[in-house]
């Protein structure tokens, strides 16, 4: 009876990818422990964000990869929707419109379009597997555009970097033709000088003092300036966990959510680092071959999409902190603290999971 | 279902698609791990350092500077406890209640205490310095986090402007600035301690990094002053400055004994408490300004035409008709005399008979004899800009110098080199060195003139503040007074002024047994007075009366003693 309810729980669970994502959710609640001033409600509060995330894989695993196709188009509509709600009500806090009042909840319509764009796309591309035409990618674009533009006008560059990059992913692996990766490579070249004159003036500090942080040390550069310190002092061994000065005598920003790598290398140095990027290498690895091994064009573009945008979020996370790229805010997956990102995450591999398993019951 | 209609030519997606997305994820985790390898190995000892620089602070812990007290330990210089209010302006949060309720304890205008804490560039800001500990406290209570109090000292000085010119003062950070307070600097700073500790971005501490190193306080300096008498002679110098509108003076009270200095008072003065529009009022004129001495110099000729054995106090000369020719140049009396003995020539102060005496001795003679009353060299008492004074080499003299050099021009001196010479005869000849710190025993000084001499010529002083002299408003009830008055011309751009005056009077009591030097100068009376004798010789007994009884001094002579001339008798006055 036991042996059989826990078989009906793990059915449609990937044990590796589910032990490398629970260690590496371990590893997060160590680094948030020493990251908050060693405050347990934090971790607690945290740990129950992570038990509701895993509840929500667990449905995610659960349903069959063909009734989520059939959700793509709803999602996407009910996302935009609620994006266009955003737009005209949206509540303002700390200078951006990103979330919304519904009765007694508060959402983030942009979290839901990070699974929703990737699988509308995945399932318009399905769709017309045989007969992919210039348009088509044409048409894939503008549907990714619309909910990108939305949300870069909240504003919230992060986001609509990620949304777009999975939104591209989809594009790419659908066979978007080099051609025209090339052209657009050099539209981009060409745009960039009035894309730049389109961006907010804080975002072009940022991407100012990302070449040179100590054009503004006590400003807009504090923050590279303070976790390129911590990182660098933390040197090939770390300086233990709980012991990591920069963070724990607060001259780190943000060191629980966007900042928490540089808490992490600080403590435990260079070849912490090797094992935090071993552990991303593992879980994104087993995404790329549930992609591979997926039955049918909707699973494999989808999955290989979510497998894709997780790296995105590591490398751009890691990338700033650590002072390559500029600093828009996103968070580490799996690591920093937060719920509503982190339930995202695991939404996603919970549809990688689904993907993964559907196709042996279906095949056996 | 249609998902299991397996088209194979689609599943397959080209493999180098796959392949470029691999090679793009392996080289996005190698940059990072590129970077991290560079952050955390190559460049680690740069950032570590900045990293220390962000947390670990030195901080000074002040030393208690000593006290400067007068030769009985009362306080003339004593630092108090205050504290000073500081801000870190990034760290500051507070309501408007908060900032007006600080401005208000701090009575500034809650614009300005805004603007100080706008300033989000800087990470410290003084909002207000040395402010009661009291205040400070109320401050702190008010509870707004990034501002913070700082522990200092002030000086202050309970005397003021009566000791402001020995004392000096003290600059916002207690360096001295003046005075002992500058040139005791080291002795009085002490050592400050210091103390190496991690702090947060909040600035509290964490814990210590190494041992604290405990501040050594200062010393305290115990000055040779009188406090009492140093204020009667501030008073009495302030009254005459003012009765005379002269443009300075300057009193020095030693212990005719030890050379100690029991009063040093200047005029004009500041207040050290509040040093501000300091111009020409800083100066101890009595240690760092010269002038030429005039007729108080006289009686240095006389002692050294006794010590040359060609004169006796009886000795006679002429000096009639008051006019002397030297070469082209005359030197004059202010009263023509007729034959006049020594004693008489120092009484009546006459320059025709100091002259005459000068011209019988070898300019060597005279010159050593100077030299060794130690003018043209500093005391060497330890103050700070110390002025030594001219007394020309004797190989340039010619005999028209030497003889208004034996009446004190062409010849500068300080007023306290000048004090000092007197010690001559109130020690039997011996030149006792001064001091402005309180000495534990007598010092021995250096035999100028034989007993006999030194007897001599103060015997002659006494006759100065006779009827006949030129002093008589120096004498003192119950005490015998010797002493010797100056008016001398000033100099100026283009030669001697005919209407600007040096008065001065330089005396010593009890005569019989002298205790206390009292030298005073009067710089520039403009009153129509400028008599030594008339000026400076009240000033001088006022000061010598009040310091005998201060340290009860025995007297030497009735209560009755003072002899004033009849009305109608000529007053007996000099000038050079």
């Amino acid at each position: 009876m036991i042996s059989r309810f826990g078989s009906y729980v793990v059915r449609h669970i990937d044990s590796f990818l589910m032990g490398s994502l629970l260690f590496t959710m371990l590893v997060g609640l160590f680094v948030l422990y020493s990251a908050s001033g060693q405050n347990v409600d934090r971790v607690l509060s945290q740990a129950a964000n992570m038990g509701a995330a895993l509840g929500i894989l667990w449905i995610a695993a659960n349903i069959a990869p063909q009734h989520l196709e059939r959700l793509a188009l709803p999602v996407y509509i009910l996302g935009m929707v609620l994006l266009v709600g955003v737009f005209f009500f949206g509540e303002i806090s700390h200078g951006a419109r990103r979330w919304l009042h519904i009765g007694l909840v508060r959402i983030q319509p942009s979290e839901l379009m990070k699974i929703g764009v990737p699988m509308l796309l995945a399932w318009y591309f399905s769709r017309r597997d045989n007969t992919l035409r210039l348009s088509n990618h044409a048409i894939g674009a503008l549907l990714l555009a619309i909910p990108v533009a939305f949300i870069m006008k909240q504003p919230d560059l992060g986001t609509s970097l990620l949304i777009a990059s999975s939104g591209f992913y989809v594009l790419f692996l659908a066979g978007l033709s080099w051609r025209l990766l090339i052209g657009l490579a050099v539209f981009a070249g060409v745009m960039a000088p009035i894309f730049w004159t389109m961006l907010h003036d804080y975002q072009r500090k940022r991407i100012e003092i990302l070449f040179d942080p100590y054009q503004d040390p006590l400003g807009a550069g504090y923050h590279t300036i303070q976790a390129t310190i911590a990182l660098g002092s933390g040197g090939m061994a770390g300086k233990g966990w709980l012991h990591g000065t920069q963070s724990q005598l607060d001259f780190l920003p943000e060191r629980t959510t966007d900042f928490i790598f540089a808490v992490f290398g600080e403590e435990f140095g260079l070849m912490g680092n090797l094992l935090l990027l071993l552990l991303f290498t593992l879980i994104i690895g087993r995404g790329m071959v549930i992609a591979a091994q997926a039955q049918n064009m909707f699973c494999r573009l989808l999955a290989g999409s979510i497998t894709l945008t997780f790296f995105t979020y590591v490398f751009v996370n890691i990338g700033m902190v650590s002072g390559i790229l500029p600093v828009v805010g996103v968070p580490l997956p799996l690591i920093s603290y937060g719920g509503t990102s982190l339930v995202t995450l695991l939404l996603g591999f919970g549809i990688l999971m689904s993907i993964h398993t559907h196709k042996k019951l279906v095949t056996s | 279902m249609r998902s299991r209609v397996i088209q194979p030519a689609v599943i397959k997606l080209p493999a180098w698609r796959r392949r470029v997305l691999l090679i793009v994820v392996m080289a996005g985790f190698a940059a990072l791990l590129g970077r991290s390898i560079y952050l955390q190995s190559m460049h680690k000892g740069f950032l570590q350092k900045e990293g220390d620089a962000r947390y670990s602070r030195s901080m000074k812990l002040p030393a208690h500077r000593g006290m400067i007290t007068d030769r009985f330990g009362e306080p003339l210089a004593i630092s108090t406890p205050v504290e000073s209010i500081w801000a870190s302006p990034p760290d500051v949060q507070a309501t408007p209640r908060q900032i007006s309720k600080i401005a208000t304890l701090l009575k500034m205008k809650p614009a300005e205490l805004n603007k100080k804490l706008a300033n989000n560039t800087r990470e410290f800001v003084y909002i207000k310095r040395r402010i009661p500990p009291e205040l400070a406290k109320q401050v702190m209570q008010v509870g707004v986090p990034g501002v913070f109090m700082q522990r200092e000292y002030r000086r202050y000085y309970p005397a003021g402007e009566v000791m402001a010119h020995l004392v000096g003062f003290t600059g916002i950070d207690e360096n001295g600035q003046e005075g002992f307070e500058l040139r005791y600097q080291d002795w009085l700073s002490g050592k400050s301690g210091s103390r190496r500790v991690i702090k947060d971005r909040q600035g509290h501490i964490v814990e210590d990094l190494e041992a604290v190193k405990v501040p050594q306080d200062g010393h305290d300096l115990v000055l040779s002053i009188d406090r009492k008498i140093q204020y009667l002679a501030y008073r009495e110098l302030a009254k005459a400055v003012d009765q005379f509108k002269a443009k300075a003076g300057a009193a020095i009270v030693l212990d005719a004994r030890t050379g100690e200095v029991l009063a040093m008072a200047n005029l004009p003065t500041y207040n050290p408490n509040n040093p501000v529009n300091m111009a020409g009022r800083s100066r101890n004129r009595a240690i760092v300004d010269t002038f030429e001495p005039g007729s108080t110099l006289k009686p240095f000729t006389a002692a050294a035409a006794l010590e040359s054995g060609h004169f006796t106090p009886d000795t006679h000369i002429q000096t009639a008709p008051g006019i002397l020719r030297i070469g082209p140049a005359t030197i004059h009396d202010a009263h023509p005399q007729g034959m006049l003995t020594v004693a008489q020539v120092i009484q009546k102060s006459s320059n025709v008979g100091s002259a005459k005496m000068a011209l019988t001795l070898e300019p060597q003679y005279l010159w050593g004899i100077y030299n060794h009353m130690g003018f043209g060299t500093p005391t060497h008492i330890g103050f700070p800009g110390e002025a030594s004074g001219r007394l020309r080499n004797y190989k340039g003299w010619r005999p028209i110098e030497q003889a208004t050099m034996s009446f004190g021009h062409g010849i500068s001196l300080t007023l306290l080199q000048l004090a000092r010479a007197y010690t001559v005869f109130a020690n039997d000849g011996e030149l006792k060195p001064v001091s402005l710190l309180k000495l534990k025993e007598t010092p021995v000084g250096q035999q100028v003139f034989s007993a006999k001499t030194a007897l001599a010529v103060r015997d002659m002083l006494e006759l100065v503040v006779q009827p006949g002299g030129t002093a008589p408003r120096a004498q003192i009830s119950g005490y015998r007074v010797a002493g010797k008055t100056g008016t001398a011309h000033k100099l100026g751009p283009g030669g001697y002024l005919a209407d600007k005056y040096v008065s001065s009077f330089v005396g010593l009591a009890p005569a019989s047994n002298p205790r206390l030097i009292i030298a005073v100068m009067v710089d520039e009376p403009s009153s129509g007075q400028y008599y030594g004798g008339t000026v400076a010789a009240p000033v001088f007994s006022a000061i010598m009366a009040g310091a005998l009884r201060m340290l009860a001094v025995p007297q030497d002579a009735p209560n009755d003693n003072i002899v004033i001339p009849p009305e109608d008798a000529p007053e007996i006055k000099e000038v050079v």
